[in-house]
């Protein structure tokens, strides 16, 4: 479920110490989201406090799972040589309902995307970062 | 707290100035700063010895891109201002930050009045980088994506357009609005244009050559998206007991609204139909007795179009959902309609003033100066301004 060939150059982001498992995590396969350990709410962006509960924060594997909340198909060439058109957008993880997760949808032509289509995780490895790209469930089922 | 003493009745809008605008201009940053705060001060039949509180949203920034180019040190220094008070930050409810912060100082008593700036300079760091305004700065910088632009620039998402383009996206899906009814902010800001003779883009645009347009981000095109220019806007606040015998008749500040939202630290809420400037629409609306039915004319942040369309409802001008049939065909939101929307051209025709663009315009149409453009006997205007973070105003005629 790894894609590590022909990844095209992005402008990364920065690891930070309560983001490093969300950016690193997919060099497992695995996709970790921040959960309290109080009352266990999932966070995204991760925090280091529950906002529920107050509780302490750690990471935590969740399934890979989500749908599609809502996108767009940017068609703008915002920097030299990006390439269009494209699928940004933010999925929910089924975990929790508004848990959701900035992404790209990739592996589908960027029409057939729509809102409340079932997807999974798929990484895009950057040396040690690997960001969460998410595809259509039926195609992350058959690779 | 009786609603006499908040600390909004205390202040009072006392003079505008606005620069020339320019796409991009041929002066520098701090010169258009200093026309703007002159023409300010001299609005209010002021001069710069009376100025003792200074402040600007939202800061000098680093960033190549023109965000923010003037910083108040510099504007004090070439105005040659003594302020008393100075406040200046990139924190607070965004645009709108400034202004709120300039009331509560004026209503302490730090200081009697206010000179507060807003200048851009993004068309020209446009045109010696035509990729200047994106978000994190572009991948060749070799910078990481911090903050907020963490969550977003990674996905190749380099600009608020693709934010807001999952809003529209939802609130389309939601509510089955359409383009054609989206349009019609884009429409209605050109017609306003038109009648503005400092308003960047003049020519008229259809909804026809609107539903023909590039697209950006789908659902957004072009026109959804506000124009990078140079200028910069000035508002002059007074004390109330320091206003009556100025050059102006003082507008009066009715009542003010904050929110944020988390929302550009990549954290959103709900289902992308609705903003936390609902909780700036319900405080400002809390502080007085007048009615949204009271507005004669509004000044709505449309940054993107789809901003304005989800301030509508925040501000309570449109039930939840109803906004995009509320001015489709534009005829509500016309010079002759129940509520002008945008008068100036707002910052998808007359340019992005961010924000202050928005004030100084419903200040021009409170005392009748907006020429063309003129909304009837506007006696209350509201204004609103952010994406990001959220403030509104209701202003009055005296
Ligand atoms: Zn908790």
């Amino acid at each position: 479920m790894t894609e590590t060939s022909h990844a095209p150059s992005r402008q990364l982001p920065a690891v930070e110490k309560e983001t490093l498992s969300f950016w690193t995590a997919g060099a497992e396969g695995r996709l970790q989201i921040c959960r309290c350990e109080g009352c266990g709410r999932y966070l995204h962006p991760p925090l280091p406090r529950c906002p529920d509960c107050g509780g302490d924060t750690s990471p935590s594997t969740v399934s890979g799972r989500a749908r599609v909340a809502t996108f767009t198909v940017n068609h703008q060439p915002w920097v030299p040589g990006l390439a269009v058109p494209f699928v940004f957008a933010a999925v929910e993880l089924v975990e929790q309902p508004e848990l959701y997760v900035f992404t790209n949808i990739i592996g589908c032509p960027v029409d057939d995307v729509r809102i409340g289509m079932a997807v999974k995780v798929a990484f895009e490895q950057h040396g040690d970062i690997f960001l969460p790209m998410f595809q259509p469930l039926g195609a992350a089922d058959a690779s | 707290m009786p609603a006499k003493a908040y600390p909004e009745k205390q202040v009072c809008i006392t003079g505008v100035g606005q620069s020339a605008v320019g796409r991009p201009s041929s002066q520098s940053a701090l010169r258009l700063t200093v026309d703007a705060c002159l023409t300010a001060i001299a609005d209010a039949g002021l001069s710069i010895s009376d100025i003792d509180g200074f402040t600007t949203y939202l800061g000098y920034s680093p960033d190549g891109g023109g965000i923010s180019p003037v910083g108040a040190p510099e504007a004090m220094l070439a105005l040659g201002l003594q302020p008393t008070w100075i406040g200046a930050s990139t924190e607070g409810h965004a645009h709108m930050g400034a202004i709120i912060g300039a009331i509560q100082a004026i209503a302490s008593g730090l200081c009697r009045h206010v000179l507060i700036f807003r200048t851009v300079a993004q068309a020209s760091a446009r045109a010696k980088t035509w990729h200047a305004a994106v978000l994190g700065g572009g991948p060749e910088k070799g910078a990481p994506a911090r903050g907020g632009n963490a969550w977003t620039v990674p996905f190749n998402a380099f600009s608020p357009a693709n934010i807001y383009a999952l809003y529209a996206q939802a609130y389309f899906a939601k509510y089955g609005a359409t383009s054609e009814q989206l349009g019609a902010i884009a429409v209605n800001s050109r017609r306003m244009a038109a009648l503005n003779p400092n308003a960047i883009y003049r020519n008229p645009l259809t909804i026809e050559e609107y539903l023909s347009s590039r697209m950006i981000s789908s659902p957004l095109r072009i026109y959804d998206c506000d124009t990078h220019i140079d200028g910069s806007t000035a508002i002059l606040l007074s004390h109330r007991d320091c206003a009556r015998d100025l050059a102006r008749p003082p507008i009066e500040i009715e009542a003010m609204g904050m929110a944020i939202g988390a929302f550009g630290f990549g954290w959103h809420g709900g289902d992308f139909t609705s903003m936390p400037s609902d909780r700036a629409g319900a405080m400002m609306w809390s502080r007085t007795d007048l009615k949204p039915a009271d507005v004669d004319v509004a000044q709505i942040y449309d940054g993107f179009s789809i901003l304005t369309l989800l301030w509508l409802e925040s501000l309570g001008f449109c039930g939840r959902g109803e906004a995009a049939a509320f001015v489709e065909g534009g005829a509500r939101i016309g010079l002759d309609g129940e509520l002008p929307l945008n008068t100036s051209g707002g910052q998808l025709s007359a340019g992005r003033f961010h924000g202050y663009g928005h004030t100084y315009e419903a200040c021009l149409q409170l005392w009748g100066r907006a020429g063309e453009r003129q909304v009837r006997d506007a006696r209350v205007c509201a204004v609103s301004n952010g994406g990001f973070g959220y403030g509104a105003l209701l202003l009055k005629r005296s």
